[in-house]
């Protein structure tokens, strides 16, 4: 009972750190069509910026807060200065946003060394919860509701504001909201700063759950993007629903069959895309 | 006349490596083993128009297939370079069928996942792979003449000697039927569907074959190395790949081995300087992209151009 209702909130908590980076993702990729192989280097940069925060101020909260606007600021700066020379060329993007990612990671080795870290977490969120015979670790409980809690606001966001309207017409018909005098590179931007922010968010998270080594971008944007897959391209509902089925299957993969662990996020990726490359949810 | 200036460049590169230093003859192998590659890449990405971000897959299964069949069943390299480029083949055609279902970016998604696949592969399967540590003590290969490959710089000409055999093919593929059919793909797949070219085998055929280069690439570098691990088949060798060709110019016959030196020579000659050599790698991306999409040789040409114009 202890065993499967650990791995559940663990698996939840793992889901909820991929909906962070994939949600940014995945509209990212809906509303600009644009591949963001360096949304990993987001993560990282949330994960090694927070660790430093916490080292001048002592103040996780104020990791909290801070990392995520400077990597948002960061992600902006990228946006505006690189990425929207190559729009429209998916190779391009590749092969740049790669290049971006070898760049981000070999300075953050640079700057903050080799050994994998830890940010440390303040002391109300350490121990953990029991309930009826059922141990809960606080920390991870957290980070469940908070994803869920990200989750409904990004939804309103999308789904009750003029912006948000804004984006779900440029997701369907970028050309058609151009056309009736929106000036969408604003909105582009916007929305990039908004996913490169959470993506930090979720370096802050992960870091103080997982640690932050060299390596760790590579890992998370190769999860976010199955993650993108299964649920579709474009779509945040999917994005929800491929974290929650990649963060149990790869949480289960590990505990029940170590020796298959790396290949549970790929099968499933591959068996998605030759079956049904749109995703579950996915307008193809 | 392109012919002979060809030849004598192949003579100088032959003697060139007979006399150099070790470090030098062994920065010109590594060129001439990813040159193969580049090859093989460049016949699915330029020619045919499908940017795999998964090839390194075919290049581990080149080197691992080769590498296990050295050790436990037979030093010869004829045996070894069948299992190699089989290997690559047969993973290339099972690949094939699986991403050919897709176009555009999830074709590059299904490659990506493809290649982490067999990455996986090579690093969870322990007994026989040796997982992260690699695969060890892989013998130089037996071309039926003992002591031919014993030093370093005579394998520099065996190498030189495979990657002139692997170009002239492919030269010789690119120039056939075949290969111009490619091109029309390449330009209008739905012209060449109406003009009743199977467009999908044509594919397909490009596919298979362009894992075989890479595998051929892989049992060259796994004889030259004694070695291979995992990362032979990530994704960072894969990017690399493609940079190279996209360095060389994707398209043209040749550019890719333009490439593939550049991107060593600098390779080597960075991290003589510093460790920061991914640093360096990283930015060379983005110029490239940035400056050259077409390749530093239409770069050159167009400069030259611009000033004889003037």
């Amino acid at each position: 009972m202890t065993f499967w209702s650990i791995q559940i909130l663990n698996g939840l908590s793992l889901a909820m750190l991929l909906f962070l980076l994939a949600s940014g993702l995945s509209v990212i990729f809906g509303l600009m069509r644009f591949i963001n192989l360096a949304h990993g280097s987001f993560y990282l940069l949330g994960a090694y910026a927070g660790l430093s925060v916490i080292r001048v101020t002592d103040s996780f909260w104020a990791a909290l807060v801070l990392a995520p606007l400077a990597v948002a600021v960061i992600g902006v700066a990228l946006q505006r200065l690189l990425l929207h020379r190559v729009q429209s060329n998916e190779l391009a993007q590749v092969l740049l946003t790669f290049g971006v990612l070898l760049v981000v990671s070999d300075l953050s080795l640079w700057i903050w060394g080799g050994l994998p870290q830890t940010l440390s977490r303040p002391a109300i969120l350490e121990g953990s919860w029991r309930w009826g015979g059922i141990v809960f670790p606080i920390y991870r409980l957290a980070l469940t509701i908070t994803g869920i809690v990200v989750a409904i606001a990004i939804w309103l966001f999308l789904e009750r504001t003029r912006i948000g309207a804004i984006v779900r017409a440029g997701v369907d018909d970028e050309e058609m909201v151009r056309g009736i005098g929106v000036n969408i590179g604003a909105v582009f931007s916007a929305v990039f700063a908004v996913g490169a922010g959470l993506a930090g968010l979720a370096g802050v998270l992960g870091g103080a759950m997982l640690g932050v080594y060299p390596g760790a971008d590579f890992e998370v944007v190769l999860q976010a993007f199955a993650v993108v897959v299964i649920g579709g391209l474009g779509s945040l509902r999917g994005a929800f629903i491929g974290s929650l089925f990649i963060g149990m299957v790869d949480t289960l993969g590990k505990s029940l069959m170590p020796d298959l662990a790396l290949f549970t996020i790929f099968v499933p990726m591959v068996a998605m895309l030759a079956i049904r490359p749109s995703g579950l949810f996915g307008r193809a | 006349m392109r012919k002979i200036h060809i030849a004598a460049g192949l003579a100088a590169l032959a003697v060139a490596g007979w006399l150099l230093p070790p470090y030098y003859a062994g920065l010109v192998v590594d060129g001439l083993i990813f040159a193969i590659f580049a090859l093989g890449v460049n016949l699915l990405l330029g020619h045919t128009g499908l940017p795999s971000l998964g090839h390194a897959a075919y290049f581990g299964m080149g080197a691992y297939a080769a590498g296990l069949t050295a050790i436990h069943v037979s030093q010869s390299f004829w045996i070894g370079a069948a299992a190699g480029i089989g290997g690559a083949l047969l993973l290339g055609a099972v690949y094939g069928l699986l991403a050919l279902r897709t176009a555009g970016v999830y074709f590059l998604m299904i490659t990506l996942a493809l290649g982490q696949i067999a990455w996986a592969v090579a690093f969870s399967w322990r007994r026989v792979t040796g997982g992260d540590d690699g695969l060890r003590g892989v013998p130089r290969p037996d071309l039926g003449i003992p002591g031919l490959l014993d030093d370093r710089n005579a394998y520099f000409l065996f190498a030189l000697a495979c990657c002139i055999a692997a170009g002239l093919l492919m030269a010789a593929i690119i120039r056939s039927p075949f290969g111009r059919s490619l091109r029309g793909i390449h330009e209008n797949p739905q012209r060449m569907e109406a003009l009743g070219y199977r467009v999908w085998l044509h594919k397909y055929l490009a596919f298979v074959l362009s894992a075989g280069f890479s595998g051929f690439a892989g049992v060259v570098f796994v004889y030259y190395k004694g070695f291979v691990s995992p990362e032979a088949a990530s994704i960072v060798i894969s990017a690399e790949a493609m940079l190279m060709v996209i360095v060389g110019g994707a398209a043209t016959t040749f550019g890719p081995v333009v490439g593939a030196f550049i991107i060593i020579t600098l390779s080597h000659v960075v991290s003589g300087y510093t460790d920061r050599w991914p640093l360096i790698l990283g930015l060379l991306y983005i110029a490239v992209v940035l400056l050259a999409p077409q390749g530093v040789v239409a770069l050159a040409r167009r400069h030259l151009l611009r000033r004889a114009v003037r």
